[in-house]
Parts: C-alpha cells; sequence; structure tokens
C-alpha cells in the first residue's frame, strides 16, 4: 500500500462492465518526503478525495476487491483513505542496515 | 515476507469500512550496508507494533486475507511480527 496525492479526475464515457459509476482519480504515487515516484496514474475512488488529498491506495487484484459492490472488475489501484496526519522520522534517525553477525532488537 | 523497520504513523479519518478500527504503519524495509534503500510503505498492523520496531511484514494480498480473517479485505501488507533478533552468517 502506499501513498499518493490527488492531481485531478479522469472520465471515461466508455467503460468495461462492473466499473460503471466509479469515480477515476488521476493521482501522483510519492515517497515517505512526499515526493513525486514514477508516472501519474489512475486510482478508483472509494472515499470521495478531492484535488490536493494526500491519500493511501492499494495496488493489484486488492484494489478490485475494495470496490463497493462488483469486487470481480478490473481495476488495479484504488483510494482507499485520505490522511490526514502522516508522522514519519526522519532519515538517519533510525538504523535499517543488516549487519553480519546477530543483532537484537527487543 | 520481508524485514523491515516501522518509521511512522499515518492517520486517516476517511477510510475504506475495511481500514476502519486498524493502525497504519510506515514501514522501510531493511538492507545490507551500502545497498540502495527501498520506498517505505504502508502496512496494517497486526502484532502491536510501534514506531522504531523491527518488524515482519507479510507483502501479499492472500495471506493478508488470512492474517485478518476476512475474505474480501482490500489490504495488502500486514505486519505480522516484531523481529527480537536477526542473525546474518555469510
Amino acid at each position: 500500500m502506499l501513498l499518493g496525492i490527488v492531481k485531478g479526475t479522469a472520465i471515461s464515457t466508455l467503460k468495461y462492465q462492473g466499473i460503471e459509476g466509479l469515480k477515476l482519480l488521476v493521482v501522483q504515487p510519492v515517497n515517505r518526503k512526499l515526493e513525486p515516484v514514477g508516472a501519474i496514474q489512475v486510482a478508483v475512488d472509494v472515499v470521495q478525495a478531492g484535488p490536493g488529498d494526500l491519500c493511501v491506495m492499494v495496488r493489484s487484484r486488492e484494489a478490485a476487491l475494495a470496490m463497493p459492490e462488483i469486487k470481480f472488475v478490473p481495476v488495479d489501484l484504488a483510494l482507499v483513505g485520505i490522511v490526514d496526519q502522516l508522522n514519519i522520522k526522519p532519515d538517519g534517525e533510525l538504523d535499517i542496515t543488516i549487519t553480519k553477525g546477530v543483532t537484537g532488537y527487543a | 515476507m520481508i524485514l523491515g523497520k516501522v518509521t511512522g504513523t499515518v492517520v486517516t479519518t476517511v477510510s475504506h469500512p475495511q481500514f476502519k478500527n486498524r493502525k497504519l504503519l510506515v514501514v522501510r524495509p531493511l538492507v545490507f550496508p551500502g545497498d540502495q534503500v527501498d520506498e517505505d510503505f504502508i502496512a496494517i498492523d497486526h502484532a502491536q507494533a510501534g514506531v522504531g520496531d523491527t518488524v515482519l511484514v507479510n507483502r501479499e494480498g492472500g495471506g493478508a486475507r488470512q492474517v485478518l480473517n476476512s475474505p474480501d479485505a482490500c489490504i495488502i501488507s500486514v505486519i505480522v511480527g516484531i523481529v527480537d533478533s536477526i542473525a546474518i552468517e555469510q
């Protein structure tokens, strides 16, 4: 699951059966510093997000499971939450490297 | 499953019904020194983990649905354990 920022809406009149009536949003996936990662993508919105919102998105088959009614639909990115608060430790504060030997974390 | 470090928390008030009453944490995968650091991702907490904990994360939907006991959960990443120690020999 990943973060993304809503950039706008996408409108498609001719759609595959099962995805009619679903709202499509253009989103930019972002990293922990909210910097863009990769190309913009289209996500199906199930939480009524709007442009500028920072959101939680889910990919792959699980995106289709997020749909309100029909779960067997050709959808691979769904917007499942609007972020109110994001608290991430700055880089370097936590050690994320694995070293040789036994490392205890308890 | 992968090893990661919990680096942060995400709070959402408006979210999918499957995300209600579940804790969302930001996880950064562990790497060997000098390797490229992967992007952080968001995972559902199922092990009472907190920021700074080293955790075991299942990043596959089928396993996630089994852990959460919900056959149609739209969740991929689930924290399924808190790591006590790691032993690397080679």
